[in-house]
Order: C-alpha cells, then structure tokens, then sequence
C-alpha cells in the first residue's frame, strides 16, 4: 500500500505525517507537491495540518486551487482513502470534498492540548481498529476548528453515520455544532479532522492512541484488495 | 518625484554644520572618526549606514568590556559568539545550536508585531548556520497584570509570539513569565530558537572569493523597520510612539518558504556563506559578511528587490523589511540556487559582488552613492568603558534585615495567596497558545522545569529552559548573576540532561548612568563565574540596553538560555509525583532567606534585603550527584526549589503529578522560612519505596545534604513542620487557584 503526503507552501505537519506512516504502518510513503498532477500510484492521500499559503486569507480557501487538488478529487471518486487533518480539514471543506465549514474557535485564541475524543462511528477505513464509543486522548492544535454546518447537513451527516469523532462531552475546546471534531463524507473514503493523531503515535509524545487510525487505513486497504496482497 | 525625495536629504555639508547625525545617536566625538576614516565628510546614506552599524545593537560598544569576561570555549563548543549563533557538538557527528535574543522596544510600542518579528529573526539566526530549527523558546517580563497596559501588552506579544511560531511550524515548547512593576512601560520579550545541524553542515556569513556574486532571497524591501537597531539603542519615551515604523511587520509564511529554501540550498552544497538580514537589514548582512572575509563588497541598489516606489540607497541600505537572506556562490552554481528559489516562489536577485579593495561601495542609478572602509564600519567602532558607580540602593537593602518580618499565621492561605501570584501561577493561558506539538518530538511540554525535545532517529534528546530572577540580580547583580546560571542548570539536571552551555541576553537599563552600568559588570562577573564552575560557556547572545523610561530602569535581567543533552531517553524525569507510596526527599540546605523572594513580593508588596547565597562549588556537586542518580534510573520525580521555595514546589509537583502528598519537615527554622524561603542549591526528588535506600546511600556518599520530608499519596498536600499543623489543603483547590489566576486576571 502507497501513501502521499501532500504539501502546499506552509503546510507545517508534512514531515509528522510522512513518519507516522513510516512508524506505525511501514508502508512505503513519499511527500507529493502542491504542483503534482497525477496521483494514480497512491492509494492513501494524506492532507497534513499547518498554515497553507499562511492561510492569510479563510484557511484552506487558496491551497483548494493548487493543482494537485483535482487530483485529490479524482482520488475521492474512485473510492481512494484519504485523510485531511487539521488545515487539511479545513483544505477538504474548501474543495467540496467534505460538508461544513470551520470557523475560528469560540475563544478566539489558537489551542494546542490533549483532548479526550469519542469514536463516534468504527465503521470507516479509518477507524475499524477502535471500539464504538472509545475515548481516545488526541492532541489539537488550531485557531479555527469550530465546526459549522446548516440544519439540513447535520441531520444528513447523522443520518449516514458521518460524524467520525465527537469531543467527550464538556471537553469541546473550540464550540464546534454537537461537539463534533472528525467527520467523513458519504461514502466514507474521505475523512477530515482537527485533532492530530500523527501527534499521538507512541508514550513519549504523550499518547499512542492515534496509531490505529493508521493501522485501520492499512487494515481496510487489505481487506478491499484481498489479504493475499502484499504492500 | 525621485528628485524631490533625494532633495529632501540634506547634504554633507549640511549633516556636518547641523549636527544631524546626533539624531541618529552618533557623538560629536564619533563623527570625527567616521569623517577620518573616509577623508572627507559622509553624505546622508553613509552617515547613516555608520549610525547603525555604530549603534550598541551592532557593535556592542557600551557592552564589549562586559562580554569579554565571559567563558566562551569548551571542549564541545564548535562555534562561539560571532556568527549568528553558537555550535555545541552532541556527538555522532550532530550539533545544536541556538541563541537567544531580544525584541523589547519593538514589543513596548507595538506588542504583536514586535512579538512576532522577534521570533522570526531569531529562526533565521539559526537556519542561516544551516540548522533545522526544532525549538522556540522565550523569556517575558512585564509589569503588575492588574494595570490595564500591562494586560493589552501580555496579550499582545503572547499572541505574536503565537502567530509566528505556530505558523512556520517550529514547536514553542519553554518558557518563563514574571511580573513586576519594575517592568512597567519596559516590557520584555526574549525569543530563543534551538536547532540540530549536522557537523558538516555548518555555515558561516562570510563574503568569500573575489568576484562571486552576492545573493538577495526574501520578500521585497520596504520602508518598514528603519533605524530599528538605534531606537532599539535609545531610551523609551513619548516620542517613541512615533517610532512605531521602526517596528517591522512579519510574515511567517514568507520566513517558512525562506527557510525551506534556504536549507536546501545549504544541502546542495554550493553557498560559500550566508547570512541573515536581522537589525540594520542590509546593511549589517554585507558589511560583517565582507568584513569577515576580509573582502570588499559593492552593491547595485537598482537590482534590490523593493516592495514601494522611489526608494533611496538611504532607506534600502536601512529598512528591517524581514525575512531576507544575503549568500555568496560561484557563477557556475547561480542558475541552481536560483532553480531551488523559483521552486519556493521566492524572489533571488543578484544584487552585488565581491571585490578586494576591503570597501563597502554603493551603486544607484548609475552612479556609486556610498563608499566606506568595511573595517571601519565592523571593527573600528569605539568601546568605552563606562563609569561604574555601586548604587546607593545597594548598601541600603544590606541594612534590612528580612528575618525581623511578622511570622506568617495562617500558612495554607499564604501558600494560596503565593501560587495566585501571576509570576508563580500556571503559564497555561500562555502556552496552550502556542503549539508546542508540532514537529512531533515533544517529550516533556511546557510547563516543567525544562522542556525536553527527542532527536530523531537517536536515543538522545535536548534539555531546554529560560532563566532569570531579575529581583535577585536586582538586589545584588553578582549573586543574581550567579543565580540565573545555577538555576538554569538546575532545571536541565531536573530534566534528565547535562548542560551544555548558555546563550545569555542582557537586558539592563542605560549603561551610560554609573549605576546602570555597575549592575551590569556585576552581574557579568557573577554568570561568568557559575559559567567556569558549572562548564556551561557562553556559545552565543544579544544585549539589550537603555530598557528605561521616565519612570526607570527595569531590574537587570540577564536572561539565560541553557541546553542539555539527554543521553539516553530513558533518563527524562519530569517533575510531577508517580505513584502513592513514593518517598519524598528534600536535598540542600534551607535558611532564612526571604530577599527577593516572592513571598516577601507577596505580603511586603516590594523586593528589599539581599537575594539568597550561593555556593557554586555545593551546586555543582549537588547537580553532579542528582544527574547520576537519574541517570542509574533512581529518580522518580525532580523539581527545582525556586520561586515560593519547598512550600510551592511541593504543590506543583502534587498539581502536575495529580496526587497528594503528607509532609513533616523537621527544622530549626521559623515555620514560614522552612516552606517559603527561597535557599538555593536544593532540588524535590520524589523515589520509589524499594529504592529509596539506594538514593539515600548515593546522596550521602556524594555528601549532599538531604531529608526524607514524607511519602506521596492521598488527595490532599499536608505539610507539618516539627509535628505540627503548618499547610493543608486539597490538590484540586490548590490547582485551581494555581491554573485560574492568570485567566482570572485576563478577564
């Protein structure tokens, strides 16, 4: 199995993503640039956290023209797994992949800490290795991760089992709408998150809880393509 | 248009008859010098190229016979002071490097941006040696937080400091905060970056071989930040709201391309030398890289990048736009340092030349604008030795006795009202601003003695803190001085790691009143003499003078960086309790000492007597002797005794370990002294049951004082003293008071 790791000018946690694949899955990954057109080799697109283009303007909203882009969006047509975290989050958003919108938080302020996340749906590529309603410890890191949709998306995201993660109840650090901190599109192939699990990959970092969504992309790539696939 | 703006600047003849250059701090005395160095009279531009390059910010003048006391070699060190910043080998061909630096005048008068650029010009320090940054780090001091100024400017510079770090990606992992009023008006912002370079690697801002291109990369120079070195060299008044276009306006996005590009380049292996634009901008950059290797350099204005229209050799030679690099290659290798721009989208020109002549030579619209010695400019600047005369303060505060206060009744409240104080206060509404994550090596965050940092692919980490008592070194700068060093190693040892060595930033008053300048040598004797004993050198720094204004000098505050190498991982210890049952062991020796201690801060409402005493030779063995029991895996917790003494150390050590503890401490002492006397030379170890023998056969081998003080466990911190009551309270009220304070304060 093949992962990317995406980077834009000013993505931050490009090198944090490229060695927690290396870490916990030991797939073979290679960093793609902002000006890549085409990512056929890849079966796992990774879009990593930071300050796109300084995210000067409403984040994300220029890194959605960088023509890599298209690619990631053909990707996510043809079933490919792909995992935007933090800016990649708000990147996916922008780009239509994903419903919603992250405004800035509650408080105003940038907040990096641990925080307790629940496991909402184990039935996505990303999370077949938890248990339902498992309280992982997942750090964050951004001033805009107050999550947004209308009336009429949420219902359907709850309908279709689209909220990924929800912050343990009382513990939302940015007022997003129902606590929710990790969301996935309708077929479930495109994930976005603000809390980094490429930051909770072993003890010494605080956390190892973030490994198994890793394993779980390796896990549900196998399964797809038959175990007798070797990768 | 162009006409009427070069019409403006008056002639030479004009700077000379009107004394103009005094507006830009130069002395009748040090015209002369400058006019005998050329021959003739300057014209505006080179009148105000020496300005700068003659102002304390470049050339140290009022601060060299200070500097030269220090100790700046070692068997580690690779590069000392003088170039951007100082090298330490850790061994398997690996380096760190860092420095620490000052941004204060820009972050009185505009918090945010002054904040902001002070750390982005520190990050270029670093990467110009050709270091990946992996740390940031910062000291701040600012007045009382109830001032309502006080608040705008902590929320300010702490959201710059954000701003800057969190963008470009580089961790802000330690720091310290302390509040006083002596910093009213006179904040502090220190900015420290910390990086690992590989020995090979490492470069140097020189200007080598005759004929090679000079290298413009960067953003666009602006009018931004001109004569940002002499206002930063004069006192703070009124007026300096005025001088808010000396402050610079920073882009982190923009240093993010620079600095990946930038690493590249140096990875290619073609630079011949490189170096940053930090104060006095271009300037600086050529002169020193010029002067270092011995070469000449000319410049062709037409060809610097700039961000607004008809701008004069005057203002390009001077702006601080930021972000800007210079580097030196050979021909053959222009189009690939180019290529590696392009590919970052930033802007490369080639604005200059090496030449043998040893002359700066300025070139706009065709006709040569300036022409000076680089010598002159980098070496020739006068030092003077300042009068020094010991204030009368000094010999005052010898005659208060700070043993004869009241005995404090009620201890648990006063233990309360010492960890409410916003100096001694969680720093969590500070950091959680920061991400301290990034980067993914964070082994020990913010909020511990010193933040620890792993290095990849090693079984190593690096072991960093900011330290300075300014009240100490207030009350006495030569024990203060002494202080700041030994503490700075203390919180390292805590950490698992051996120091290294320190970066240092000197932040004083006006040197040219005697009794500024006497806190200053002072306080340079007493770290240069915990530097020899402790065999930390000083590898790197920044001084930064005239922190004055109408109402005073701020407290003298040298602030120290120190590093420190873990050697294996397994050795970082942290300073909250494990697990119940853990016996707590106090080491060093407790007296009476309440000199600019915070409770005297606290309940006296000032800082009066004499700091506390240090022995270097008891803190160097005491350090040895903890560091090796770590290192045998015989610690559980350690935690540095400083501000609050035993009585808040305890407390954080139970807050961040989230358990309680049952204390008696047997002592001759008054009961508050034994809790809230500020002693130094002593560390909270915290051991497991089975190996408390061990340690204590350790200790008493290596003839360090020590006192099983009680066993970790319950929910609540009790502390007898001799058998009786003295502090009880429940871990979470005390946390709470602890953690809310500050965000109370910034309601």
């Amino acid at each position: 199995m093949k992962f990317a790791v995406i980077v834009f000018p000013g993505s931050n946690c490009d090198i944090d993503c490229y060695k927690a694949v290396e870490e916990t899955v030991g797939q073979p990954v290679d960093y793609v640039w902002h000006t890549a057109t085409d990512l056929s080799a890849y079966d796992a697109i990774l879009v990593p956290g930071g300050f796109s283009y300084g995210d000067y303007l409403r984040c994300g909203a220029i890194a959605r023209f960088a023509p890599v882009m298209s690619e990631v969006v053909k990707a996510a047509a043809q079933g490919k797994y792909i995992l935007g975290i933090c800016n990649g989050f708000q990147i996916l958003t922008e780009a239509g992949l994903l419903p919603g919108a992250l405004r800035r938080n509650e408080g105003l302020k940038f907040r990096c800490h641990s925080t307790l996340l629940e496991v909402v749906n184990n039935g996505t590529a990303f999370t077949n290795q938890y248990a339902p309603g498992e309280i992982i410890d997942i750090p964050i890191a951004h001033g805009e991760g107050n999550y947004y949709c209308d009336e009429a998306t949420l219902a359907e995201l709850k309908a279709n089992g689209q909220i990924v993660f929800r912050y343990k109840a009382g513990a939302n650090p940015n007022g997003s709408i129902e606590d929710i901190a990790g969301i996935s599109n309708k077929a479930g192939n495109v994930v976005g998150m603000m809390p980094h699990p490429e930051r909770a990959i072993s003890q010494i970092l605080g956390s190892e809880d973030g490994k198994r969504m890793f394993t779980s992309i390796l896990n549900a790539w196998r399964e797809k393509n038959g175990a007798a696939v070797n990768g | 248009m162009a006409q009427q703006l070069t019409a403006k600047e008056p002639t030479a003849e004009q700077i000379a008859d009107q004394k103009i250059y005094q507006q830009f701090g130069v002395s009748d005395y040090e015209f002369e010098l400058i006019c005998g160095f050329l021959g003739r009279l300057p014209n505006y531009t080179e009148i105000g190229v020496f300005s700068v390059m003659w102002s304390e910010h470049c050339s140290y003048k009022n601060s060299k016979p200070i500097l030269k006391k220090f100790p700046i070699t070692g068997p580690r060190v690779l590069m000392g002071p003088g170039e951007g910043a100082g090298i330490v080998d850790i061994g398997d061909n690996q380096a760190v490097v860092f420095k620490i630096e000052s941004h204060n005048h820009p972050s009185a008068v505009e918090p945010f941006q002054g904040a902001a650029t002070g750390v982005g010009g520190i990050i270029r320090d670093i990467f110009s040696m050709g270091a990946r940054p992996v740390a940031l780090l910062n000291s701040l001091r600012f007045g009382r937080l109830e001032n309502e100024r006080v608040k705008y400017l902590f929320e300010h510079v702490v959201s710059g400091i954000a701003g800057y770090g969190n963008c470009i990606g580089i961790p802000t992992v330690a720091g310290e905060v302390m509040f006083d009023e002596s910093y009213e008006g006179n904040p502090l912002v220190n900015a420290m970056c910390v990086g690992l370079i590989d020995h090979d690697k490492i470069q140097r801002g020189v200007a080598k071989g005759v004929g090679n291109p000079v290298f413009y990369v960067g953003p666009a120079t602006g009018r931004d930040g001109i004569h940002g070195a002499t206002f930063a060299s004069v006192e703070l008044s009124e007026e300096s709201e005025e001088k808010r276009t000396a402050v610079q306006v920073g882009d982190p996005f923009m240093e993010k391309l620079v600095m990946e590009a930038t690493l590249e380049l140096i990875d290619s292996g073609i630079v011949l030398g490189i170096q940053d634009m930090g104060a006095a901008g271009l300037t600086c950059s050529s002169a020193e890289m010029a002067s270092k290797a011995g070469n000449g350099l000319e410049l062709y204005l037409d060809e610097v990048p700039q961000r607004e229209t008809d701008m004069t050799p005057y203002e390009m030679m001077l702006s601080e736009s930021q972000e800007r690099m210079l580097f030196v290659v050979e021909p053959q290798h222009e189009a690939q340092a180019k290529e590696i721009f392009d590919r970052w989208g930033i802007i490369c020109a080639k604005v200059g030349k090496v030449t043998d002549d040893g002359r700066l030579r300025l070139f706009h619209k065709g006709e040569q604008v300036a022409d000076m010695p680089v010598t002159a400019l980098v070496d020739e600047c006068p030092v003077y030795d300042k009068p020094s005369k010991e204030p009368a303060y000094y010999a005052e505060n010898g005659a208060i006795d700070t043993t004869a206060y009241a005995e404090v009744g009620d201890l648990t409240d006063a233990l309360k009202q010492v960890l409410a104080s916003p100096t001694v206060a969680s720093k969590e509404w500070v950091y959680s601003q920061y991400d301290y994550m990034v980067r993914t090596s964070t082994a020990v965050q913010p909020g511990s003695d010193a933040a620890v940092v792993t290095i990849h692919g090693t079984r190593k980490a690096l072991a960093m803190t900011t330290d300075c008592n300014g009240r100490y070194v207030y009350l006495d700068p030569e024990v203060g001085g002494r202080i700041a060093v030994a503490e700075a190693a203390r919180n390292i040892v805590c950490s698992g790691a051996e120091p290294l060595a320190i970066t240092d930033n000197l932040n004083f008053g006006n040197p040219e009143k005697p009794e500024v300048f006497w806190q200053l040598e002072k306080s340079a004797d007493g770290m240069s003499e915990a530097c020899r004993v402790l065999d930390t050198p000083v590898i790197g720094g920044n001084v930064s003078l005239y922190n004055e204004n109408a109402k005073g000098a701020i407290y003298p505050t040298p602030v120290i960086g120190m590093v420190g190498l873990v050697h294996d991982v397994d050795h970082i210890t942290t300073q909250g309790f494990k697990a119940a049952g853990d016996i707590i062991v106090l080491l060093g020796e407790t007296k009476h000492e309440f000199g600019g201690s915070e409770l005297q801060y606290v309940l006296q409402g000032k800082s009066e007597g004499r700091p506390p005493v240090i022995d270097l030779a008891v803190e160097k063995k005491l350090l040895n002797t903890v560091l090796a029991a770590i290192q045998q895996g015989l610690v559980a917790s350690a935690h540095d005794l400083s501000e609050g003494g035993l009585a808040v150390a305890l407390a954080e050590s139970c807050i961040s370990g989230k358990l309680g503890a049952e204390v008696n401490v047997a002592t001759s002492l008054r009961a508050d002294a034994a809790l809230f006397s500020e002693s130094q030379s002593r560390i909270l170890l915290s051991v497991k049951p089975e190996q408390a023998d061990k340690l204590i056969a350790h200790l008493n081998e290596q003839g360090v004082p020590n006192a099983q003080i009680g066993v970790v466990g319950g929910d609540g911190l009790t502390i007898n003293i001799n058998g009786k009551p003295g502090v009880s309270a429940p871990v979470e009220q005390l946390e709470k008071v602890w953690k809310d304070a500050i965000p109370c304060l910034m309601k």
